[in-house]
This record gives structure tokens, sequence and C-alpha cells, in this order.
């Protein structure tokens, strides 16, 4: 048994009243401050104005195109095997295009299972699945509509960094501080 | 009594009423923005009535709302009776004790005299104690009643706990009643007009500062509130003793705790912080000088709402697309307001200062005066419980029994001794 020696409270600690008193006086600094300048607080507005996500940061997935629109998944189930969450499910299809073998019929993520590893991403040997949306809050009203099928993966847009309405280097965005 | 004095009770029993109800909307506010601030958030903001937010308030018209329709959920297990009692109690005994709070001097017009407190008691302060102690019992109908483990443990909890408060709280109060002579809290506030070797305000905060300490604590322990929470307990105890209950009885409690913090405040204030007296100009200093106090509290008014009016005006201009609605135009609106407001105090200013004064005036203003800071000092420490609490972490049981009983206690009573001693010596 390894016993943890502990120091004895001093008698300021027992006096509680000069710790309290220290503990007050950060307190009202921080209120002090950001009575003056409001506007400085490590915060922002949230729904109306969106913070800037970091490159690499794992969002809603979406699918990659070919040239000519069609989705560059060729159905290799490599994503579905290395899941963690069994969330992908893949129906696979004999492709019109004689240069491609297989096509996605199906591809429904389940995204209140997923746990947003990435290792989809990490296994698809063609990138045609990517997290880089920049989509965060995924919301919705019924389950179901959390599984989210091909077509609506494939018209998910990747992140438009020149949108972001609060810049990354921002200090009042929380990211910043991480 | 006469028509007449049958008016006046009214009007001092609705006046009490009235600020004791209109202080619980504002404490919520204060402990939500006052939260949001010291931890570097903004707050509440976005609740709206067309184009009013004021900066978070109309989000309590939402919850008070909310909390009325919320599906009212009474248990089968629970003993009836008690149950429906204990959020009654704990709603409205705290409003007993507003009664015997002096809220400013004796108005004196012409012949005749109106006392500002709703009971002139002599034992005032034993009142106050003999109704607190009854805000226990709806915490043990309401432990015991509701019939499950959390609300029996929570409520044992905080009755012992506030038992065991009440007795440093007394003995506290005693050494305060040794100097003063008095247990009238008109005659005690009354006391504390004259100066302390000539600079300090003559208040039972420098004459008693041991016991203020201990009161202060004391009175953080009886409305339950944080450091000494512990009848609450999210991880161990859920609710504590209200666990049980939902919609307006969990909301009576909810506003019965927020009324004794109000009380609190206010029973402090009138002990410890001079009640009514401003400090350095006792009653009769208002009533000579209250031209140039009236004219000099005019122009500072009038400067407060310009300088609003201008950080408004500021805010306005900043946040003008914020909401992409009516609410952009609030700040507008209201620097608009309050820069007419300025105006208007100028204008009365001037008004006053040409015309012919009504006998009534120097006393009703003296009056005024003395509530206003009355309230303005039991906002201060409403402030100062809102402030502790989102400074200081929960007590342990054991730490705040030990506190109370080895630390508190004999410290009352040491302080009791040395007052007395004192006393005696310098007679
Ligand atoms: S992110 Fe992880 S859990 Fe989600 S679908 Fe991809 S592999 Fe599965
Ligand atoms: S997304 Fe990539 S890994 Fe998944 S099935 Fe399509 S090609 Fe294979």
């Amino acid at each position: 048994m390894i016993k943890v020696k502990r120091d004895a409270r001093s008698l300021k600690d027992n006096l509680y009243i000069i710790e309290v008193l220290k503990g007050l006086a950060i307190t009202f600094r921080h209120m002090f401050s950001n009575l003056l300048n409001l506007r400085k607080m490590p915060v922002i507005d949230y729904p109306n104005q969106e913070k800037g996500i970091p490159k690499g940061y794992r969002g809603k997935h979406r699918l990659t195109k070919r040239e000519n629109g069609e989705p560059k998944c060729v159905a290799c189930m490599m994503c579905a095997t290395a899941c963690p969450a069994n969330c992908i499910h893949i129906e696979a299809n004999e492709s019109p295009d004689p240069t491609v073998e297989k096509y996605p019929a199906r591809f429904d993520i389940d995204l209140l299972e997923c746990v947003f590893c990435g290792m989809c991403v990490e296994a698809c040997p063609v990138d045609a699945i990517r997290m880089d949306s920049g989509i965060y809050s995924i919301v919705d009203f019924n389950r179901s509509d959390f599984v989210v099928t091909k077509e609506q993966l494939l018209a998910t847009e990747p992140q438009d960094t020149k949108k972001q309405k609060l810049d990354i280097k921002d200090p009042r965005n929380p990211w910043n501080r991480l | 009594m006469t028509i007449f004095e049958y008016t006046i009770v009214i009007i001092k029993v609705l006046f009490v009423v009235i600020t004791a109800l209109t202080f619980v909307p504002l404490m919520i506010w204060l402990e939500r923005k006052g939260a949001a601030i010291i931890q570097d958030r903004i707050g509440p903001n976005r609740a709206s009535i067309g184009f009013l937010r004021l900066a978070g308030l109309v989000h309590i018209v939402a919850d008070s709302i909310k909390i009325f329709f919320k599906e009212d959920i009474t248990p089968k297990f629970v003993n009836k009776f008690y149950y429906y009692l204990a959020p009654w109690i704990a709603g409205f005994v705290p409003f007993l004790t507003f009664a015997v709070i002096p809220f400013a001097d004796k108005l004196v017009i012409g012949d005749k005299e109106i006392g500002m407190q709703v009971l002139d008691l002599d034992i005032g302060l034993l009142w106050f104690f003999a109704i607190v102690s009854l805000s226990v019992y709806s915490i043990v109908f309401a432990g015991w009643s509701s019939n499950s483990k959390y609300s029996l443990l929570g409520g044992i909890r905080a009755s012992a706990q506030m038992l065991s408060y009440e007795i440093p709280m007394g003995l506290s109060v005693i050494s305060l009643l040794m100097v003063f002579g008095t247990a009238n809290l008109n005659e005690i506030v009354k006391a504390q007009g004259n100066l302390l070797f000539g600079i300090l305000p003559n208040w039972g905060i420098f004459l008693q500062p041991i016991s203020a300490l201990i009161f202060i604590v004391c009175a953080f322990a009886e409305t339950n509130r944080t450091p000494f929470d512990l009848a609450e307990g999210e991880s161990e105890i859920v609710g504590g003793f209200h666990t049980e209950y939902s919609s307006m009885k969990f909301g009576l409690f909810f506003m019965g705790e927020y009324i004794s913090i109000v009380v609190s405040s206010a029973l402090i204030t009138t002990l410890f912080l001079g009640g009514w007296q401003v400090p350095y100009f006792n009653t009769q200093a208002l009533i000579d000088n209250y031209k140039i106090l009236i004219q000099c509290s005019l122009i500072v008014a009038s400067l407060i709402f310009i300088l609003i009016g201008y950080k408004l005006y500021d805010h306005y201009e900043y946040h003008k697309n914020r909401w992409k609605d009516s609410r952009d135009k609030e700040g507008l609106i209201f620097s608009i307001l309050s820069f007419i407001t300025s105006i208007f105090f100028i204008i009365i200013l001037f008004v006053f200062s040409n015309i012919e004064h009504p006998y009534w005036l120097p006393s009703l203003f003296a009056t005024i005066a003395q509530i206003g800071i009355f309230l303005l000092k039991v906002s201060f420490i409403c402030w100062l419980f809102v402030w502790v609490r989102w400074t200081l972490p929960r007590f342990r049981y054991d730490q705040l029994m030990n506190l109370g009983w080895k630390g508190l206690l004999p410290l009352a009573l040491a302080n009791i001794f040395v007052t007395g001693s004192l006393m005696l010596f310098l007679e």
C-alpha cells in the first residue's frame, strides 16, 4: 500500500477568510476587466457569427466526385470495414462506365452512430470520402434524418475557407487558445 | 385608526411586497449575468418581445411563463398535506420578515408622522429570527413528505445546517445588541447615524467587524447559498429536498430562496451597513441641505443618463447588423430615451431652482433619498451573494459542521466576552 503524504493545511488555510478574499479578488478582476471592455471577451456571437474551423477538423462527411460528376467511390467497402462503429452501409452495383468496375448504388452513413474517428477517410484508396466539410453542428428532428444518403453526401460542399466569418487568428476564436 | 392610517398601512404593505417581488426577477437576472461576466461570457441575451431584449431581462418572462405551464406532477407515494404545504411556507414566509425592516426615517409632514416600516416592534430582531426559523419547516416537510431517499437526505442535511448556523447567527447579534442597547431595528439604524472618530460612519460593520463577518457567513448558510448549498448536490442527492417537486411548486421554492436572500441582505444592511442612513448626512442634515442636495443629485443623474445614452448608442453602432430585425434598433431607441431623460432632469433642475418650494418637500426628499440609499445597499449585498456563489466551491459536509460548531460558535462567544469587557472597561 502506498501512503500518499499530504501537507497539513496551514493555519492560513484553515482561517478560510484570506483565501476567500483572494478568490473574490480574482473573480472581481475578471468581472471588472470584462465590464470595461465587453467586446474583447473571448466569445463569439455564435449562431450569428461562426468560428473558423482549423484544417484537419473532422466534420460531416462528404463524397468527392469525378470530373463527369459521378462519385469517385468504387464501392470497395474498405471504409465500411475500417469503420469501428459499423455505421457505413454500402450497396455496390456494376458501373455503366466501362472504365469503372463498380459504383455505390447506396451509400448511407448513420451520423448518430458515427464517432467521427476519420478511419473511413484513411482507409479509402481513391480519396472518395472526406470529412473536410467543416460542418460541426449536425441537428435534425428525427433519428431517421441523421442517416445521410449518397445524394446528400455528394451534395455536401467542402468548407469554404474564404467565407469564414471569424478569422482563425482572431483572439476571440476559441480554437486559437487551444 | 382613521381611514388615513389604514391607507398608509396598506401602501406600506404593498410597497414592501412589491419591492421584494421585484427583487426576485432582478436577482435571477443578476445571477445569470453576474455568473456570465465573471466567467468571461456574455450571458443570456436572446429572448425578446418585439424589439425589447433588455439585456436578458426578457428571459425571466419566458422562464416564468414556462414554469407556470409545465406539467405539475404529484408522485403517488407522497404525503399529500405536507407535500403541498411545504412550498407555500418556503415561498411566503420570507415576506413576513420584511415587515420589520425599516426602509427610511419617520416621514414628518406638518403634524403627521408616518413610520417607514410595516411593523415597528421593540423586538424586531427577535421577530426576524423567529420567522426565519419557520422556513426550516418547509425544508423538513418537503424532505419528509416526498417519501424519497434523495429528498429525505437533502432535507436532513439542510435542516441540520440551518439549525446549527442559527446559533452563531443569534450569538453574533448579541454583541451588536450590547453596543446599541436595543432590539428595535429602527433604533439600531438611528444609532448608526453618527460618526465614529469623526471620519467613519458609525456603522455596525466598523463597530463589530467580527460579528458582521459571522453574521454574513451564517446568512449564506441560512439561505442555503454556495458555499453552503449542501441541501442540493447534483452528484449525490439530485435536487435535495425539492427533488420530487415540479412546475410552480418548485417555482415557489425557487422564489422563496431568492426572497430570503433579499431579506437577509436587508437585515445585514440594517444591522451592519447603517440601514437607511445616508453616510455623513443624518435626517436633519438631509432636510436642512435639501436644496443643494437635490440640485447635485439631478446634475449627477443627468450626467449618468448622458453616459448611458452614449454607451448604448456606441453599442448600437457596433452591432448594427447583428440580428437583422427590429432588435437591432433597441440600442438606438434606448439611447434616445436616456438622452431625453437627461434633458428632462435638467429642465426639472431649472424649474426647481426658480420656484417656491412646498413645505413638505424637504422631508419627502429625505425619505426618498433614504429609501434609495437603502435599496442601493441591499442590492450591493445581493450582489455579494452572487459574487461569492461564482467564486467559491461547495463545502464538504463535515467541513461545514466543523466551521459552524468549532469555528463560528466559539468566535461568537469570544466576541461577546471581549465586547462586554471592553464596554465595562471604557465606562
Ligand atoms: S468517421 Fe469513423 S465512425 Fe464515422 S463513418 Fe468514418 S470510420 Fe465510421
Ligand atoms: S468511399 Fe472509398 S473506401 Fe469507401 S467504398 Fe468508396 S472507395 Fe471504398
